[in-house]
């Protein structure tokens, strides 16, 4: 640019370059155009999904100190233990016994079951809203059943099994979902928002991705009290775009914290597919450039799931750091009930699925191993949905949408500071005023006549 | 002439100027093949081609970073933030480099970006889907700050932030795009019903930094903007008071001869936000109007908001202002 230098006015100045190369001179041009990305499936296509990539047995079990670049196979590949036929095969195999798989399976179904019924209240105007996890039932439980109870997650709206694993109650959950008295977060939040600190499951919030970086942080306090304990969150595919998962992959390769850090691909991201949030749909290998693991696995593959989950929390209480896990799965049902995915996907794209179901798979491997039968899972299913009901129920008599949700108003103010501030107490008092004048026969509290409006 | 909705407002005026304005580009998340979640770009990809109408990665500082980019380099993006509670990745986009590209290089570069984004409650969306925080933008030099409150002025509004050299935050009350949400959840009535639902087809603009008389009225000013002006209107109505009602329309630059000229001919004043009410936009107005109208004033000026708690989702409606509460701050100001 020295020719720009010497032409320079400093009131005037035009830029030029001293760089001569035109159009006529560049060799074999492409067409220089914007590239717009479009999805592999729209509505009227005929879904076609390439196999994965690997099978079980094919990609080795290193030891949990491996270095990071040891594991490039495992970043752009794919780690499976179930075959199709479901046996579990390959080093990865996590060697459960049948007991803690049927306890999998069992948290799976339940999930499942609160899924369809919970999709099914919304439809009946019993919930504001609801997001499904259908499908994904082998990232929320496999993928948390390998943790203590002292470790720390951040799960992501999508993963309610998560929080069964944890020991959240059905009732509770469904409490919260609902928003009434008895919801753990005072009705503040959107169903599916759970916070379960008695399970160490920190406070999910809608704007996402948010809490990767928080999982970061959480594992640096770890390492900075010496304490052998894991922290690990979840995202989406959708979610790898946003600032956080570069703030969260860089934070956790300068301090090396025992973190783990989850891309749940379940394709979508309400309409985008994966392939137009990232040129390089291997999310996995992206902890490469960091100097970190990264594994990809099938996600709706238990074993697979819960072994990888078993070696990164290995690797992270030795003090090797942090892992990328990318679980490849699918999102079966809509984004949320204000979605209709029928727009921008194939109606029937999720049934060729390479990975399955993760129930059924599970189901079919312990049934071939002689371990459970079609009558057993069957009636667990008849069970779980019983309890499912019968939860539901019981939690509606805490106060429902139809039936007014039964919190006091007064309860808005709580918590916004650890203490109330002047300033609200006096907008808590002029709100009493206003709302008992308003109402003349109500006491001040607790506004039961208002709450009924709450259903709207 | 043909009746709109909000939706179909925002839609035809995104239509007029991708069609007018070569320059003029549509994106952000789920905006582009799908339409985006509440519909406002629904079909443009299809008319307009992929390379002008866009779904982009879920990252919305990247959109506004891409924004400003394509805005210096000689295009006028129209991007969308799918929630204006999802704004805030890209808030140091915004506040640092769009709304000061024009001061910090002496007017040699500028970006002609309008941000779209859905704001409010009224929805069941709890803490992160009714935010309203215009403020945060009113309070950044640099920045225009739009929110209309009907399908009229949403087009022309819309015509106007795209045509405009300064950067726009174009907030969209989203309890508004159906119909006009009066205060009562259990019934809100069609826009086709109103007259502002007559929406030309073709091109007009409305002018920022104009705010408009909803409702004449000599004893009392209502200042307000957003889904307040028909929870205010109907309050009125409710009450019998002869109150002037005005819709800012346009935050920032605030079209304050017109809110002057009403004060200081009603003497008395309420202003009604739904955003919490500490450092809101009301307290501005409220402190222009003292200096303003000081001998003017009859009666303490009203302020009727939300609380200062984050947007609740069980206690929605005891949060939003209601025309109870409007109500209220109305006789007092009149009682005074």
């Amino acid at each position: 640019m020295d020719g720009c230098m010497t032409n320079y006015s400093p009131l005037v100045g035009t830029a030029r370059s001293s760089l001569r190369s035109a159009e006529t001179d560049l060799k074999d041009p492409l067409p220089l155009v914007l590239h717009v990305p479009t999805a592999p499936h729209r509505p009227g296509d005929s879904p076609r999904f390439e196999p994965f990539p690997d099978q079980p047995g094919d990609l080795p079990k290193p030891d949990t100190l491996s270095p990071f670049d040891l594991l490039h196979n495992h970043a752009i590949g794919m780690i499976r233990v179930l075959g199709a036929d479901g046996a579990a095969a390959g080093p990865w195999d996590p060697q459960l016994s049948p007991q803690q798989l049927r306890s999998g399976l069992e948290m799976m179904m339940r999930a499942r079951c609160l899924d369809v019924r919970m999709i099914g209240m919304q439809r009946q105007g019993r919930l504001s809203f609801y997001l499904s996890s259908k499908g994904e039932e082998a990232v929320a439980v496999a993928g948390a059943m390998p943790y203590s109870t002292r470790d720390i997650l951040f799960p992501s709206y999508r993963q309610p099994g998560t929080l069964l694993v944890r020991g959240m109650p059905l009732l509770a959950m469904m409490c919260h979902s609902i928003s009434n008295r008895h919801d753990n977060v005072k009705g503040r939040q959107m169903p599916l928002h759970y916070s379960w600190k008695a399970g160490n499951v920190v406070s999910i919030s809608s704007p996402v991705g948010t809490q990767l970086p928080q999982a970061v942080g959480a594992a640096m306090a770890f390492a900075c009290r010496g304490e052998r304990s894991v922290a690990a969150a979840w995202i989406g595919d959708g979610t790898s775009s946003q600032g956080d998962f570069h703030h969260a992959i860089n934070f956790a390769s300068v301090f090396l914290p025992p973190c783990i850090l989850h891309v749940v691909n379940n394709q979508w991201a309400i309409s985008t597919h994966c392939q137009q949030a990232t040129g390089g749909t291997a999310f996995a290998l992206r902890a490469e450039a960091y100097s970190l693991p990264g594994l990809r696995v099938d996600g709706n593959d238990f074993l697979a799931v819960f072994a990888v989950e078993q070696w990164a929390i290995e690797r992270a209480r030795r003090g090797g750091g942090p892992t990328l896990i990318e679980l490849v799965t699918y999102r079966r049902e809509a984004h949320s009930t204000s979605d209709d995915p029928t727009q921008y996907r194939p109606a029937d794209e999720g049934n060729g699925w390479p990975g399955g179901d993760p129930i059924d798979r599970l189901k079919i491997h312990l049934i071939q191993r002689g371990e459970w039968s079609e009558e057993a899972h069957q009636s667990l299913d008849a069970a779980l949905d019983q309890e499912v009901v019968a939860s539901l129920a019981h939690a509606e008599s805490f106060g429902s949408l139809a039936s007014g949700l039964g919190h006091s108003p007064s309860t808005m103010f709580d918590d916004v500071y650890t203490n109330l501030p002047d300033h609200l107490r006096n907008q808590l008092r002029e709100m009493q005023i206003e709302t008992a004048k308003d109402e003349p026969g109500n006491s001040i509290l607790p506004f039961v006549g208002k709450d009924r409006r709450a259903a709207g | 002439m043909p009746k709109m909705n909000m939706i179909h407002a925002v839609r035809s005026g995104l239509e007029v100027m991708l069609e007018r304005d070569p320059s003029v580009c549509v994106f952000g998340e789920d905006v582009g093949y799908f339409g985006g979640v509440f519909r406002a770009t629904q079909g443009l990809q299809s008319k307009f081609g992929p390379r002008r109408v866009f779904d982009t990665p879920l990252a919305e500082g990247g959109i506004i970073a891409i924004a400003i980019g394509m805005g210096i380099n000689g295009l006028r993006p129209v991007p969308e933030i799918q929630f204006s509670d999802y704004i805030f990745p890209a808030f140091d986009q915004i506040t640092n480099e769009l709304a000061k590209l024009r001061y910090r290089s002496g007017g040699e570069w500028s970006a002609p970006v309008t941000i779209r984004t859905p704001c409010g409650g009224g929805i069941r969306g709890g803490l992160f889907h009714s935010q309203s925080p215009e403020a945060y933008f009113t309070h950044t030099p640099g920045l225009c700050v739009v929110m209309p409150s009907n399908p009229h002025d949403a087009k022309g509004l819309l015509i106007s932030s795209i045509e405009s050299d300064d950067p726009v935050v174009f907030f969209e009350p989203k309890r508004l795009y159906r119909g006009p949400f009066d205060g009562n959840p259990e019934h809100v009535p069609p826009w086709r019903d109103q007259p502002t639902a007559e929406v030309p087809d073709g091109y007009y603009s409305t002018p920022l930094g104009k705010a408009a008389i909803v409702r004449g009225g000599e004893e009392v000013t209502v200042v307000t903007w957003g889904t307040m002006v028909h929870v205010a209107r109907a309050a009125i109505d409710e009450s019998g008071v002869d109150a002037e009602l005005i819709d800012l329309r346009t935050l920032a630059p605030l079209d304050l001869p017109t809110i002057t000229t009403s004060v200081e001919k009603t003497g008395r004043c309420v202003v009604v936000h739904e955003a919490p009410r500490t450092c809101g936009f009301g307290a501005e107005i409220v402190a222009l109007l003292q200096q303003h109208c000081f001998w003017s004033l009859e009666a303490p000026i009203g302020r009727v908001t939300g609380w200062d708690t984050p947007f609740p989702h069980a206690q929605e409606w005891q949060y939003m202002p209601s025309r109870e509460r409007i109500n209220r701050a109305v006789r007092s100001a009149l009682a005074a």
